[in-house]
């Protein structure tokens, strides 16, 4: 089994409260891994872990086998790992292709670069409208970011994680909040995200989970409790009890 | 379909970068009083000096977001270092020398920058306002090397480039200042545009965000810090090589102070801020110590608080119609703060709905022009503001 993110019995504890306990999951390359779990379960807590912007109480997290437990959240993009945020965290007054261009800038590592300006590199400029066309930014390339409609938001965040070229996707919750209309636009940029990406996925809706995740976890109280391909997750009774219940059998 | 929009990126990012027309014509200008303001020369140098003082503090706050309340420890490192250096004829010639203050100031900004990377804006004010008071009294302790109160007196400057002697009209000290403004705007208007550049705005904009995608945020802020402390420095170095003289108060919080009063009245974020700021601010001061010249900084505080409760340019005018107001009548001082006092309680009081009423009227003058301009009504921008902040 080829495991390119692996964490082994992962703890976090705030205070008193334990929002990771003994997480040990292995995402196979090229997965499409959904993880779920009811409200309050340690989804978020999680991804966070795994990019590096809270430090585990205990455990490992390892990369093509290499720990990265101990690496800067900026570190870990380096070696692959990219996220998006549940809440958008985008550059308000950056406009789509600044923030493209600055991210594509960061991973060939001429981000330190402080005499070439931005857009003379023809590989960067290449790359951000190929970004731009994929996540369907086009027609809002010029605009501060600021002022673009939610849904477009919601595009731009997953565009720039995958302009960091990531091997590891960590989606929070992607289409949160978007109104039903606008969903299918992020539905099927996630749906056409190229096959060598891994992707691990956070979500509440069961409709998006069972489109488009070939293996499911489900998180309970901060602990792994059921792991395995969608059609025996459905089928599992103890997630049906603690989470899923009426959402499967309609 | 594809290289078009390549075509439009490239455009865009490039264009962002490229000199318009205004900038062409600012430094021209600039460069054209060398020849048409003789008479102007020692007061259009300390302009410029102040300029790039303030040009420095507008690339951590307005480029980064660090604000600081000690910006002239640096700014003062500098004056005594080039000071020193001329005095002791260290380094004879005046560029060198202050090149080399420069480095000193941003070997300064270097190692104080950790104290500034964390926390919150207030944190950041008391630490950069503490690491200046500990330079102001340092360079007051070891007064047999900087003069003390006294300031640091008979130094002699050697010509620039071995030939260009500092006249006593200040000529050539203007030329020397402006250029070297010139350069270090020119430089800074590079490093802004640059990835690094960018990489800065998005660190002030989303500090979460930049983590993110891979920008060691501490490391950026450590270079910005240090580079704005040696603009700081050599705009210091300036200041004490065409004065031959450095002083405390070139320490001192005033001098910060000043130089963020600057930057606000210029406005940051776009370089320009700094120079249009100092500009405004030297003709202010001019103007309202002609009118009140023993309480001329009651005016400028006026005009100040104006200006951050109804904007730059709603504030100016506000200001202009009241302090107008006072000469109109011709009111004595005492009776002019007195009036002025009342309008600041009773503006304050009504601030909401003087800017609600000014933007409707903004609103409605700008939809007239446009109807009158394109015949027909203008489109209405939705705005969404769900862009996180960390």
């Amino acid at each position: 089994m080829s495991a390119v993110l692996e964490t082994s019995n992962l703890d976090k504890r705030f205070g008193g409260i334990v929002a990771a306990s003994a997480i040990s999951i292995a995402i196979r390359k090229g997965a499409r891994h959904a993880l779920i779990g009811p409200n309050g379960a340690g989804k978020t807590t999680f991804v966070n872990l795994l990019a590096g912007l809270l430090r585990p109480s205990g455990g490992e997290i390892l990369l093509d086998g290499m720990p990265i437990t101990n690496l800067e959240p900026h570190a870990r993009v380096r070696l692959g790992i990219a996220r998006t945020f549940q809440i958008n965290q985008l550059f308000a007054d950056l406009t789509p292709i600044e923030t493209l261009g600055l991210a594509i800038s960061e991973r060939h590592g001429s981000g330190r670069d402080w005499w070439r300006i931005v857009g003379s590199r023809p590989g960067v400029t290449a790359e951000v409208s190929e970004l731009l066309e994929r996540f369907r930014l086009v027609d809002v390339m010029t605009e501060r970011t600021a002022i673009l409609p939610y849904g477009k938001q919601r595009l731009l965040e997953i565009a720039v994680a995958f302009a960091c070229r990531p091997r590891v996707l960590l989606l929070d919750e992607p289409a949160a909040g978007v109104p039903e209309a606008e969903r299918h636009e992020i539905l099927a940029t996630i749906a056409a995200l190229p096959a060598d990406v891994t992707v691990l996925l956070i979500e509440h809706d069961m409709d998006i989970v069972f489109s488009f995740a070939d293996r499911i976890s489900v998180l309970v109280n901060g602990e792994l409790f059921v792991e395995g391909p969608p059609d025996e997750v459905a089928r599992d009774p103890r997630v049906k009890a603690v989470y899923l219940g009426e959402a499967l059998d309609a | 379909m594809s290289s078009q929009i390549e075509t439009a990126v490239t455009r865009f990012l490039v264009g962002r970068a490229r000199f318009g027309p205004f900038e062409i014509a600012f430094w021209l200008a600039a460069f054209a009083t060398i020849y048409f303001l003789p008479g102007r020369h020692l007061i259009l140098t300390e302009t410029a000096i102040w300029g790039l003082f303030a040009l420095s503090l507008d690339l951590i706050l307005g480029y980064a977001g660090i604000i600081s309340l000690g910006h002239a420890a640096f700014f003062g490192v500098g004056a005594y270092a080039a000071g020193l250096l001329a005095k002791h004829e260290i380094i004879v010639e005046p560029s060198i020398a202050l090149l080399a203050a420069g480095v000193m100031a941003a070997a300064l900004g270097f190692a104080t920058s950790f104290l500034v990377l964390r926390g919150s804006d207030l944190t950041r004010l008391m630490v950069t306002l503490g690491v200046s008071l500990v330079c102001f009294e340092l360079a007051n302790k070891f007064g047999e090397i900087t003069g003390g109160a006294d300031g640091l007196q008979g130094i002699t400057m050697a010509p620039v480039f071995g030939t260009y002697r500092f006249d006593m009209f200040g000529h050539t000290a203007y030329i020397y200042a402006l250029v070297w403004l010139f350069v270090l705007f020119v430089l800074a208007r590079r490093v802004v545009n640059s990835p690094f550049g960018l990489s800065l705005k998005a660190i002030k904009g989303n500090a979460l965000r930049s983590s993110a995608i891979g920008i060691a945020v501490n490391w950026r802020l450590v270079a910005i810090y240090t580079l704005s402390a040696g603009y700081a420095g050599i705009a210091g170095g300036l200041l004490a090589q065409t004065q031959a003289f450095a002083s405390l108060s070139m320490l001192s919080i005033d001098r910060s102070a000043d130089a963020l009063l600057i930057l606000i009245i210029g406005g940051t974020g776009y370089l320009y801020g700094g120079l249009i700021g100092a500009l405004i601010y030297r003709l202010l001061q001019d103007f309202l110590s002609d009118f009140s010249a023993r309480y001329w900084q009651y005016w400028i505080g006026f005009v100040l608080i104006m200006m951050v409760l109804f904007g730059r340019v709603y504030g100016s005018i506000i200001a202009a119609l009241i302090i107008g107001a006072t000469i109109w009548f011709d009111l004595s001082s005492t009776t002019s703060f007195l009036v002025t006092g009342l309008s600041l309680f009773a503006l304050g009081i009504v601030r909401e709905r003087l800017v609600k009423w000014i933007a409707l009227r903004e609103r409605q003058t700008v939809n007239w022009f446009h109807r009158v301009w394109t015949g027909s009504k203008p489109a209405v921008h939705g705005r969404s503001d769900h862009v996180g902040g960390a």
